[in-house]
């Protein structure tokens, strides 16, 4: 394996060192570092991450590659500055056999752009009723520890309660997609002001709140960990503060779009808007910074949500929830995070690598850049400013709503085990 | 004038007014013996029904042939759109076949937004209800009927309706009608009160250009028009109300409340009607309820819609409506009118 010597990066945004990578680990760090045989990466004025860690991506492989494919979805993903992501159980076939975990495992081996850690199903087929052989997929080849069923709440508390305490045999961590469903029968978007005006059907903050609140008890009650997908109210805020300070095993994380944009934006009945949870208000909006700036939010989740143009180019109601997030993940965080003081570069590299990869049990990622880590690493730009332009995105589909906006920095360089996946911005 | 009717909040007070204006004229129209002007010959207008509407579509049909315009009827069900076609590739075929209007009734809120604004399509779209958004010429013609009515049919003209007191009743929720006449009659400089169970009234209600009340008694004797909304019987299983009966005595209108209120306050219905539940036979069939009327002026209203926004002359329409001049639009003017533009 070759050497490589990222000259004068910032490492975690705080001091100028060199960083030199011999094979698939990070050989040195410091100042002055001997570049004899090294390929040189002249880095000053940029910073170094390790590898960003995504704990919910959705890859839409199997069963809906129009979409997203492995190999596409991890493409995206190096662009983007990560190298591992954990791909949502909501394929189809539904990822709640070793058989399937194993295939999407595999599939992202071979991609070879980021690794690919299966998340796999509470339930079988998401149905919510009876648990999935979560044992069986944990003792797969693929793994498994973070079982969700994303896209859907496991709404029976029985249920939840029995896989919250089936999980800690394996040191296991359910990941909740907290929305009470007859609260939310015909929702569309945020309920309030907004929704009134524009006719669509109201999505209440109490709809999620009431589920946090529900399993944070649970997951104290028998002792498990839990972690709260896509926070999107201050509310919620409140409640994984409350449970934090109980002393309970919660964790919770957050969108990148739920840090940036609001309810607002639906005004222009523009499908691209419509997510799951939706665009709350500007109040929740500027909660969900605050929370993740003092770390009771521990991680930015992408919610990667790949659609093909025609699931969203049609009217509000008959349009497909979620929007694309790898690509933009890192900018938006630079955005709503770092330029606005909240917090500097090593509390990125912590909410976006080092805890994400802590709550999935992920070996390898999330370690300090440090001599005889492994060399998964972030290179980024922060001076860059440029307009986002779907049209040259990596994932297969387009479902952006910052087409067009100006964003800053850029992911220069992307590190799988000292092997560049990204090079000038560009897929090597 | 703008391009599109997509929402009543869109209407400025001056817009309202010359609508209603034009209305008048148009209903001039109805008087004659042939009821027809040629202002949209030539024109092709698609009423472009995804839902169900017997009286929206009919009233839109009735005013589009009356100026003449090519009428295209597109219902849904057993089209394209049952087989799953989109709303932009029915949309595009449209366009394809040249169409200068669109009226779209949709179940999906926003759904004439997109049309007119994503585009796909370059006639110019009427919105004829959409979800439980909005329902633009709804809230014109119930206007129209309360200027006619509370001011006078030719003493209304270049009127708004100022210092009106309008009650509307039911369920306020699911209701375009509702917030179509909000935002209207506010524009128009009413007073409007809602009146619904707390369970019908949107989150967000206080934030709206209006009163809101749970208590239909202490209303109705400062109202000068009442509107009572349908209450559709499938909210019974929401949990919305405990029983029809109970809804009924607390928010129905029946002879004993109509007689609280002033002497010549009107009562008003979009309909379809349930009689019994929110509106009792007497009241009804009295003489203060204008339903009637307003399936009249309904299509008088869709004619100077449709006029204004695809063949009119807003300064020449302005002008007569100031002016108070008699049907300006004879056979030749209003075909002239229409030339120009």
């Amino acid at each position: 394996m070759s050497k490589i010597l990222i000259r004068g990066a910032r490492v975690l945004g705080k001091e100028t060192q060199d960083v030199l990578i011999d094979g698939e680990t990070i050989a040195s760090v410091g100042s002055g570092l001997d570049a004899e045989g090294a390929t040189v990466i002249e880095a000053e004025g940029q910073v170094l991450l390790p590898g960003l860690v995504d704990l919910h991506t959705h890859l839409r492989e199997p069963g809906r590659e129009d979409s997203e494919t492995v190999l596409t979805g991890t493409r995206a993903a190096a662009v983007g500055g990560f190298t591992a992501v954990h791909a949502m159980a909501n394929t189809f076939p539904v990822a709640d056999t070793a058989g399937v975990v194993e295939q999407v495992w595999r599939l992202g081996k071979e991609s070879g752009y980021c690794d690919v850690q299966p998340v796999g199903a509470v339930t079988v087929g998401l149905a919510g009723k009876q648990l999935a052989e979560l044992g069986a997929m944990h003792d797969s080849a693929a793994g498994v520890r973070v079982f969700s069923d994303d896209g859907k709440c496991v709404d029976d508390a029985v249920i939840m309660r029995r896989a919250l305490e089936y999980v800690k045999a394996f040191d296991g961590v359910v990941a909740q997609h907290a929305q009470e469903p007859r609260l939310t029968e015909g929702a569309e978007m945020n309920e309030g002001v907004v929704s009134a005006e524009l006719g669509l059907g109201g999505w209440p903050a109490v709809a999620e709140e009431s589920i946090i609140a529900r399993d944070v008890l649970l997951a104290a009650h028998v002792g498990s960990r839990v972690h709260i997908c896509h926070l999107s109210t201050a509310g919620s805020v409140e409640l994984v503060r409350w449970a934090k300070s109980k002393g309970w095993n919660v964790t919770a994380e957050v969108t990148p779009h739920h840090l940036l944009l609001t309810e607002d934006l639906v005004r222009s009945y523009n499908p691209v808007y419509k997510v799951n949870p939706p665009l709350r208000t500007k109040a929740d909006v500027m909660a969900l910074r605050e929370a993740l700036a003092d770390g009771t939010i521990d991680c930015v989740a992408t919610d990667h949500a790949p659609h093909p143009h025609e699931d969203k180019d049609c009217e509000w109601a008959a349009a497909a929830m979620g929007m694309v997030g790898l690509e933009t993940a890192l900018s938006v965080v630079q955005e709503t995070m770092v330029e606005t003081g909240l917090v500097d570069w090593s509390v990125v590299a912590d909410r976006m690598s080092a805890r994400p990869a802590r709550i999935g049990r992920l070996k390898g990622h999330g370690r300090p850049v440090e001599a005889g880590e492994p060399a998964n690493l972030t290179l980024v730009d922060p001076a860059y400013r440029g307009t986002v332009d779907p049209a040259g995105f990596a994932s297969r589909s387009r479902n952006t709503p910052y087409q067009g906006r100006e964003l800053p920095g850029r992911v220069t360089h992307t590190f799988l085990r000292g092997r560049a996946t990204v090079v000038d911005g560009k897929l090597a | 004038m703008m391009r599109h009717l997509i929402s009543a909040a869109d209407l400025t007070r001056d817009d309202a007014v010359l609508i209603l204006d034009t209305a008048e004229e148009m209903a001039r129209v109805a008087d004659r013996p042939i009821k027809k002007l040629p202002t949209l010959r030539g024109r092709t207008v698609v009423n472009l029904f995804f839902e169900d509407s017997t009286r929206t579509r009919i009233s839109f049909e009735a005013a589009e042939k009356r100026l003449s315009a090519d009428v295209i009827n597109f219902t849904a069900k057993g089209s394209s759109v049952s087989k799953g076609e989109s709303l932009k590739d029915t949309a595009q075929t449209l366009e394809a076949m040249g169409v200068d209007a669109v009226v779209i009734r949709h179940g999906a809120s926003g759904a004439p937004y997109r049309l007119a604004t994503s585009g796909w399509i370059d006639a110019a779209v009427i919105n004829a209800g959409d979800g439980t958004h909005q329902h633009p010429t709804q809230a014109l013609l119930d206007a129209f009927t309360m200027r006619r009515r509370l001011i006078g049919r030719d003493t209304g003209l270049g009127q708004d309706l100022t210092g009106r007191r309008v009650t509307v009743v039911g369920d306020i929720l699911h209701s375009r009608v509702a917030r179509s006449n909000v935002d209207l009659l506010h524009t128009l400089g009413a007073e409007v009160t809602l009146v619904a169970p707390p369970t019908l009234l949107p989150i967000g209600v206080g934030e709206w250009p209006c009163e809101v009340s749970y208590d239909l008694d202490r209303v109705l004797p400062k109202t000068d028009a009442v509107m009572m909304l349908r209450v559709q019987r499938e909210r019974m299983n929401a949990a919305f109300f405990p029983t029809e009966r109970e809804y009924s005595r607390r928010y129905g209108l029946d002879g004993e409340r109509m007689a609280r209120m002033p002497g010549d306050a009107i009562v008003m219905h979009p309909g379809p009607m349930v009689r019994g539940m929110e509106i009792t036979a007497e009241v009804a069939d009295s003489d203060r309820c204008t339903v009637l009327e307003q399936v009249t002026n309904g299509v008088s209203i869709r004619m100077a819609v449709l006029y204004l926004l695809l063949g009119g002359n807003e300064s020449e329409a302005a002008h007569q409506a100031q002016a108070g001049t008699h049907s300006p639009r004879s056979e030749h003017s209003a075909s002239t009118a229409s030339e120009e533009k």
